[in-house]
């Protein structure tokens, strides 16, 4: 039986994830390599495996967007679309495939999910376990 | 501090226009080495160059000097036509990455050092999606020029048809052994069809003729009847392929390109499908092998079920059949792309009644943004190995004589 034991890695500086901003790197994590993406949305750090839960695309080197919300009036009658601003996507390159940052789910489905790596931050640098 | 050893920070943190082919689809290697595609056989039935990136080069193989006079004019005149002169584009296409969310539909616009022309690039940008896929022979179409059929003058996309024929297989073909092409047909000019047939139905790596689906003719008119015979007397495969249409009778009443996409690409197969069944035209060529391509596979069991349904109840509207529809349709081919996988039951069932298997193609129908990767067929999990090799390759082997 194998065990595999997550190890944590210095994947950069704090800084080098601004707020609405992402830093994706390859980890050699002992017989296999992982690409992490590790995002910064209200001030928190979100970390998931750059493969999209669709067909295995590299969802975390897509363009980062607010979710589009559809506004109605009282009456039901569309007044269009509208960014909102309190959301975060990452949006998979491959197909469009769009996850919330902050659970790492696609919105209409969201079981449809990206793997969800460990990250943290301590005097500066970002750490991730894999 | 710095980053520990075994870290390296990706040069490419966001995927753009600007992104090699080989780095977009990177992840593909991942399907190579859990199902070991390598080992397969995979001939990508429907994928796309970007011929109005060359535009100006396939005007020069217009046959008319008058004709070729008008593009040049236009491309030197006029400043937005320089890669669209004389093209019936869509402005709706622009639609198709989801502003920006798909980059490589918009544009491949990496760097090719060394071509020469468009045509070498191209060849480039195939060989490298190939390659990043484990595709083995990749069937290459057009793009914008599969809306050919709804050009406003047919004797102007007759021309265009004719010049692009001719310069992808003298221009691109060549630089690339492992290319394979469905040339279009003019199929607003029975008699021209003939002709494209004779004139390039020998060429190395033509492996069959392809009708644009968006247009407004019956497939059946009696006009046709001489093509189907040539393509039968030959062995080659016709196909057709769809497109969308944002303005036909239905689909103007959406104000969605999605809404529009998924039905126009659906529809104008459906209705060839119709025409093609309902008026015997297998009965007529039984040796004529025809294959519906980029249309997904979801419609398929509805109309069986459907043109079945109502052949029962009038069995004296369609005489030449000697069978319900859904036999003929189960006897004819088709492409995988985009394969609707959103529910196990429903595509297994489909993947049944269409007998997979025997009649199933892979299709990548890269670099449009609805694309699917080889390892989307090597991971379905109710079929066998056979079946996942026959519909990677082997049966496209035996439709095409590779």
């Amino acid at each position: 039986m194998t065990t595999t034991t997550a190890r944590s890695f210095d994947v950069g500086a704090s800084g080098d994830v601004p707020e609405r901003g992402r830093l994706v790197v390859a980890i050699d994590a002992g017989t296999r390599t992982v690409t992490v993406g590790v995002f910064r949305f209200g001030g928190r750090l979100y970390a998931y495996e750059n493969v999209c839960a669709h067909q295995g695309g590299p969802a975390c080197q897509g363009r980062i967007v607010s979710r589009v919300r559809e506004r109605l009036d009282a009456q039901q009658r569309s007044l269009g679309t509208v960014f909102d601003e309190d959301t975060m996507h990452i949006v998979c390159p491959w197909h469009g495939f769009e996850y919330d940052v902050t659970t790492g789910r696609h919105p209409g489905r969201p079981d449809f999910a990206l793997r969800a790596v460990t990250v943290g931050e301590e005097d500066g640098r970002v750490r991730v376990s894999v | 501090m710095t980053i520990d050893d075994g870290v390296r920070r990706l040069p490419t943190q966001e995927i753009t226009t600007h992104t090699d082919s080989r780095e977009i689809l990177a992840n593909a290697a991942r399907d190579t080495a859990r199902h070991g595609l390598d080992e397969y056989f995979i001939v990508d039935v429907d994928s796309h160059h970007v011929e109005l990136d060359s535009w100006p080069e396939i005007l020069q193989y217009l046959d008319s000097p008058v004709l070729r006079d008008t593009a040049n004019q236009m491309m030197k005149n006029w400043p937005n036509a320089a890669r669209l002169a004389l093209h019936n584009h869509s402005p709706g296409l622009t639609m198709q990455d989801v502003s920006g969310r798909i980059p490589h539909q918009a544009a491949l616009g990496e760097q090719t050092p060394g071509a020469e022309s468009g045509a070498h690039r191209d060849a480039t940008l195939v060989r490298r999606a190939m390659e990043a896929m484990s595709i083995d022979l990749q069937v290459v179409f057009p793009q914008p020029m599969l809306e050919t059929g709804l050009h406003p003058q047919p004797q102007v996309a007759t021309a265009l048809l004719q010049a692009y024929n001719r310069w992808f297989t003298a221009e691109v073909m060549p630089r690339e052994p492992r290319i394979r092409t469905m040339l279009g047909l003019p199929f607003e000019d029975p008699d021209a069809c003939l002709a494209t047939v004779e004139e390039f139905a020998d060429h190395p790596g033509v492996i069959g003729f392809l009708v644009t689906s968006q247009r407004h003719a019956g497939v059946h008119r009696n006009a046709y009847m001489p093509l189907y015979r040539m393509l039968e007397e030959r062995g080659l495969p016709i196909g057709f392929h769809a497109g969308p249409n944002q303005a036909d009778s239905m689909t103007s009443t959406m104000n969605k390109f999605l809404s529009a996409h998924a039905m126009s690409f659906v529809t104008c197969n459906m209705t060839h499908m119709t025409n093609w069944v309902i008026n015997g035209i297998p009965e007529r060529f039984p040796g004529l092998k025809t294959i519906w391509i980029e249309s997904g596979l979801a419609w398929v069991p509805f109309m069986m079920q459907r043109l079945d349904h109502e052949y029962y109840m009038r069995q004296s509207d369609a005489p030449l059949l000697t069978k319900p529809p859904s036999h003929y349709m189960r006897e004819m081919y088709y492409t995988s792309q985009p394969m609707e996988w959103t529910d196990d039951a429903l595509l297994e069932s489909t993947l049944r009644a269409i007998d997979a298997p025997n009649s199933l193609m892979y299709s990548s129908d890269w670099p449009h943004w609805d694309f699917d990767v080889p390892g989307k067929i090597a991971s379905i999990p109710f079929l066998d190995d056979h079946a996942k090799r026959n519909i990677l390759g082997e049966t496209a082997r035996k439709v095409f004589g590779l």
